[in-house]
């Protein structure tokens, strides 16, 4: 009970926020539209919709990063959670309470680019929707790292690390609008040693048919990694 | 049962010692101020008592349970002395999500919630998102946020602090009609004689004096409070005074 009425709350904080609408459903479907339109006029593969489309539901993700750290850290500033933790709470209602109402955040961002992409020329499939469920364990993935920034970090620096450098560590090493292999055979190798190349692949060789639990695993280790981690040190914060 | 009881309450950060040797008695139904400057341990005494920290040593109790229980968390509630609302939820909104995650079901904390909204007057306000309210509106919220879950003993970390002369006064008349025991923590002196039947003062982690205001003046020699707690906070340790309180019936007023 305690953990959906404070699940309810931490969605009520993000929506309200037009902001955080404009960036995570706003950008990632006007950036696929932007590029879709380059791609049209210069036909490169990693500019097709079947290779955009995956790479901008994964960017989208980013920005669930800095929404949960961004609230989480403010609610430790503004002593939020100080008044909460004085309530019969436990800590996993904190914790389900921070990442559940981001699970269908991500749906919404995924629906969002995914009928962007069907109206830029994507072929409805089972293979198309499919899309959605596997791209899901990267938004985990950005959740958890949130949660991680939002209890080490204060406001403005989980601005800094999840609004900038994740956003931007996304952007650059997840191939989502370059082929990692131009920047050097070294970059790659080391780009899909993180999750962030691996659900964009998964999605990309889902679309073609081909195998795509490597990659999908790799990116549900990183996952689980990340959330142990994060559930690990919020619990540690909490309790000092 | 007192409401508040603490025996040898001993909280280190590290090198610093925040609180040592806090031995302190509180009533049910009584209003109790602690009263010190900044770093003297009010807000380390609070989150102990409260069940946020754990002491070092000692032990602390409320209505018999140990603060060390979670249990606790059904007994007290904390209006910390930053705002702590949940910014982009109304006044009424914040208020029932409070009442829910204190163990009240829908009907039950809607009542609460409009029962709050009379007595504290807030009901200009309810519909109004809480980051947007006046310093003044924010702090009373947050105090209504603190009783919503219907607490035994409520604790007021600086509940005026930042806010102008009119609106501290405003929540004056907001905190003097409180149900229940009372705990203050402030470091303005007419605050605490306003608000509290006795007053403790802390210096340095240490509980130097505690008695009514009338009996803290006598202890110290003076007719003036604010020479009162001069003496009793910053100046020379009173004897036998080192480490423990002076409780009313043993106070120079009673005797």
């Amino acid at each position: 009970m305690s953990m959906v009425l404070f699940a309810r709350r931490n969605g009520q904080e993000i929506l309200r926020d037009g902001v955080n609408l404009a960036f995570g459903l706003g950008f990632p479907l006007g950036l696929l539209c932007m590029l879709l339109a380059i791609g049209a006029g210069a036909p490169v593969e990693v500019f097709t919709v079947g290779s955009l489309t995956p790479g901008m539901m994964v960017f989208g993700f980013s920005f669930l990063a800095l929404f949960s750290g961004q609230l989480i850290a403010r609610d430790r500033a503004s002593a939020f959670l100080t008044r909460l933790y004085t309530t019969p709470m436990a800590p996993k209602d904190f914790v389900l309470g921070y990442c559940l109402p981001l699970v269908p955040m991500a749906l919404g961002q995924c629906l969002v680019v995914l009928a962007g992409a069907l109206a830029w020329g994507l072929t409805f499939s089972g293979r198309a929707l499919l899309l959605i469920p596997v791209s899901l364990p990267a938004a985990v993935f950005y959740i958890a790292l949130g949660l991680l920034c939002g209890s080490l970090l204060s406001d403005r620096s989980v601005g800094g690390i999840c609004g900038a450098l994740v956003t931007n560590a996304t952007a650059l090493l997840s191939g989502a609008w370059f082929d990692l292999e131009l920047v050097g055979r070294g970059f790659a190798r080391a780009a899909r040693l993180l999750p962030f190349a691996r659900a964009v692949d998964a999605g990309r060789a889902l679309l073609a048919g081909e195998a795509f639990w490597p990659d999908l695993l790799w990116v549900i280790g990183w996952a689980a990694v990340t959330l142990g981690l994060a559930v690990a040190v919020y619990s540690r914060k909490m309790e000092a | 049962m007192n409401a508040i009881e603490t025996r040898g309450l001993r909280k280190v950060y590290g090198p610093v010692t925040a609180l040592e040797n806090l031995n302190l008695t509180v009533a049910p139904g009584e209003r109790y101020a602690l009263l010190g400057v900044n770093g003297a341990g009010k807000t380390t005494a609070i989150r102990i008592l409260t069940g946020l920290t754990a002491p070092t040593a000692g032990e602390a109790r409320i209505l018999g349970v140990s603060v060390t229980d979670p249990a606790v968390k059904r007994l007290v509630a904390l209006s910390p002395q930053e705002t702590a609302v949940a910014p982009r939820l109304t006044v009424e909104e914040n208020l029932t999500l409070l009442a829910g995650l204190s163990g009240a079901k829908g009907p039950q904390a809607r009542a609460r919630t409009e029962a709050l909204l009379r007595e504290l007057e807030l009901g200009q306000v309810a519909k109004r998102r809480a980051g947007l309210l006046s310093g003044g509106w924010q702090r009373r919220l947050s105090v209504a946020m603190a009783l919503v879950t219907e607490p035994q003993v409520l604790f007021l970390d600086e509940p005026t602090l930042g806010l102008d002369v009119l609106a501290r006064r405003e929540l004056w008349q907001v905190i003097r009609k409180l149900p229940g025991t009372v705990i203050l923590t402030t470091h303005y002196l007419e605050e605490a004689q306003a608000l509290a039947g006795r007053i403790g003062i802390l210096a340095g982690g240490r509980l130097r004096a505690q008695g009514t205001p009338a009996e803290l003046m006598a202890l110290a020699g003076t007719d003036s409070f604010e020479e009162a707690f001069i003496t009793l906070a910053g100046g020379t340790a009173l004897p036998g005074q080192e480490e423990t309180s002076m409780s009313p019936k043993d106070s120079p007023a009673r005797s």
